[in-house]
């Protein structure tokens, strides 16, 4: 397994406010993902997980440590590295098409290839028809649907999701996550993916990464070796079941730890 | 129309205060003699001149007041230490009544066009800096980073996310300014002017013509409720996303 990317000895300590003590959001993580991997990281809320997603993203320095894409270090934000938030991020004032083409005027492609890969994920996310809707006219998912377009058109390295599907309604959510897994099964692009959501994390992952409660830091590493395509089906198989109870042990543990501080 | 019917009662009022003998016809005109006195002046007294005279002053003013401003307001909230810099004199200069400046600002730029410019030049300037610099200071931050994560660069995110981000606002900015804006020139055009609509009402104090103040004044409204309709038509017309 080749190393796509490197997290090494990451961790962040916040200053803390107003003469507070500072925040340890991240304990020393090593983290290495593979060429076409699909990593979901899983952890209770508050255990800093989009932290390292941030750091890993460039929109937040580490403390100690450094991380290496194609073994370049990460000092700032980059096309390179997609990311799609859990808030709606889509610019409002852009339609749907040029939201999606953001990144490609950003780096001169010209027009008539610009619309053509806009055509392309238009199509892909199931949102022909919709190119010249503005933001405020989509629900939710659409909304988390053109995020993803519009950070796949870029091409990145590696795709990086903080809990995107995570203000979705049950059932949206679990079309949402079919269809990013049926892109994966396409693409193979490498992904990292962040949720509190155990079922979610199984379901798309190839390895769940299980984060402890504040502070942060993996503590266990479980291989999703179910064969692809996967379906809503597989989501009630043995297998799944099985490791399903498996990380619910994990993160149950964490949880009351996590309950316990607040 | 709730509106209008307040406008009415209004009026309304008015009449039946003076028509009704209740308020001497020298303090307070009614409103026929009102309209009458009104009617003189646009065909007599060459009113009308005086009204473009004072909306060319107002415009100007403003248009050099916002050409200065929005830039800088933008790069100050865009950049912490150019706030750090300008902050603290922009808050201190905003609350120098432009009024106060009007000796000065004769005895600097005599009683010409240009003193009439800078008068509503300086009350505007300022609020329209730090009150931009506050709308672009708060734009999402979300967005902004989600822009750098798509490839932007410091300069790009200025123009294509802040700048997008909160030109609605920016335009209404302008709009409440331009009221205010307003205020300003009539009391530059009440000392030392020879034109406009400031001028008129301080010739007609003199003269107690109170129905010809009062249509000055009513005057004024309009323009200014005129020029708040077409803003607000403008904003829709230029940022349809907003109301999509
Ligand atoms: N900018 C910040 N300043 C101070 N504390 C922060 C900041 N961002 C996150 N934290 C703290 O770090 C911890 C981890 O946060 P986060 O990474 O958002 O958790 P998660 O995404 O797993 O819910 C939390 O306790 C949070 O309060
Ligand atoms: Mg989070």
């Amino acid at each position: 397994m080749s190393a796509k990317l490197l997290v090494e000895n990451v961790s962040r300590v916040f200053p803390g406010v107003r003469g507070g003590e500072p925040v340890t959001a991240l304990q020393p993580t090593h983290l290495t993902v593979g060429e076409n991997d699909f990593i979901t990281l899983l952890g209770p809320s508050g255990c800093g997980k989009s932290t390292l997603l941030r750091i890993v993203a460039g929109l937040d320095r580490p403390t100690t440590g450094r991380v290496l894409l194609d073994g370049r270090e990460v000092a700032g934000p980059g096309p390179e590295r997609g990311m799609v938030f859990q808030s709606y991020t889509l610019f409002p004032w852009l339609t749907v098409a040029q939201n999606i083409a953001y990144g490609l005027v950003e780096r001169g492609v010209p027009e008539a290839q610009r619309r053509e890969t806009v055509a392309h994920y238009l199509d892909r996310m199931g949102l022909s028809g919709f190119a010249e809707h503005w933001p405020k006219q989509l629900s939710g998912g659409m909304q988390q649907r053109v995020a993803i377009a519009r950070a796949l058109a870029n091409d990145p390295a590696i795709l990086l999701l903080d809990e995107p599907f995570g203000a979705l309604d049950n059932q949206t959510r679990a079309l949402m996550q079919e269809l990013l897994l049926s892109i994966w099964e396409r693409d193979r692009k490498t992904v990292l993916f962040v949720t509190h959501d155990i079922e979610e994390a199984i379901f798309l992952a190839s390895r769940v990464l299980v984060m402890t409660a504040r502070p942060g830091r993996i503590k266990a590493e479980v291989p999703v070796d179910l064969p692809h395509p996967r379906g809503y089906r597989m989501k009630t198989s043995p297998e799944f079941t099985a490791l399903k109870a498996r990380l619910t042990e994990e993160i149950r543990a964490e949880a009351v730890l996590a309950a316990a501080e607040h | 129309m709730l509106g209008l019917a307040f406008f009415a009662l209004f009026v309304a009022a008015w009449a039946v205060a003076t028509l009704g003998g209740f308020v001497s016809a020298t303090f307070l005109a009614d409103p026929v003699t009102m309209l009458k006195d009104g009617w003189l002046l646009l065909t007599r007294f060459g009113f009308l001149h005086d009204i473009g005279v004072t909306v060319w002053r107002v415009v100007g003013g403003f248009a050099l007041a916002a050409l200065v401003a929005v830039p800088v307001g933008i790069v100050m909230g865009a950049y912490k230490p150019v706030e750090a810099l300008l902050e603290p004199f922009v808050s201190f200069a905003r609350y120098l009544p432009a009024s106060a400046f009007v000796p000065l600002l004769i005895l600097w730029a005599g009683i010409g066009e240009l003193q009439k410019l800078l008068v509503i030049f300086i009350g505007s300037v300022f609020q329209l800096v730090l009150m931009v610099a506050v709308a672009v200071g708060s734009t999402r931050r979300d967005l902004v980073e989600a822009a750098y994560t798509l490839g932007s660069n410091e300069r790009s995110v200025v123009r294509r996310v802040l700048l997008p981000a909160n030109a609605p606002d920016i335009a209404e900015i302008l709009r409440l300014v331009l009221g205010w804006a307003w205020t300003y020139v009539i009391v530059a055009e009440l000392i030392g002017s020879s034109s406009g609509i400031g001028h008129m009402i301080i010739d007609s104090q003199s003269l107690l013509a109170t129905g010809q103040m009062i249509f000055g004044i009513i005057v004024i409204g309009l323009i200014g409720l005129v020029s708040d309709f077409a803003f607000k038509a403008g904003n829709r017309a230029l940022f349809p996303w907003r109301l999509a």
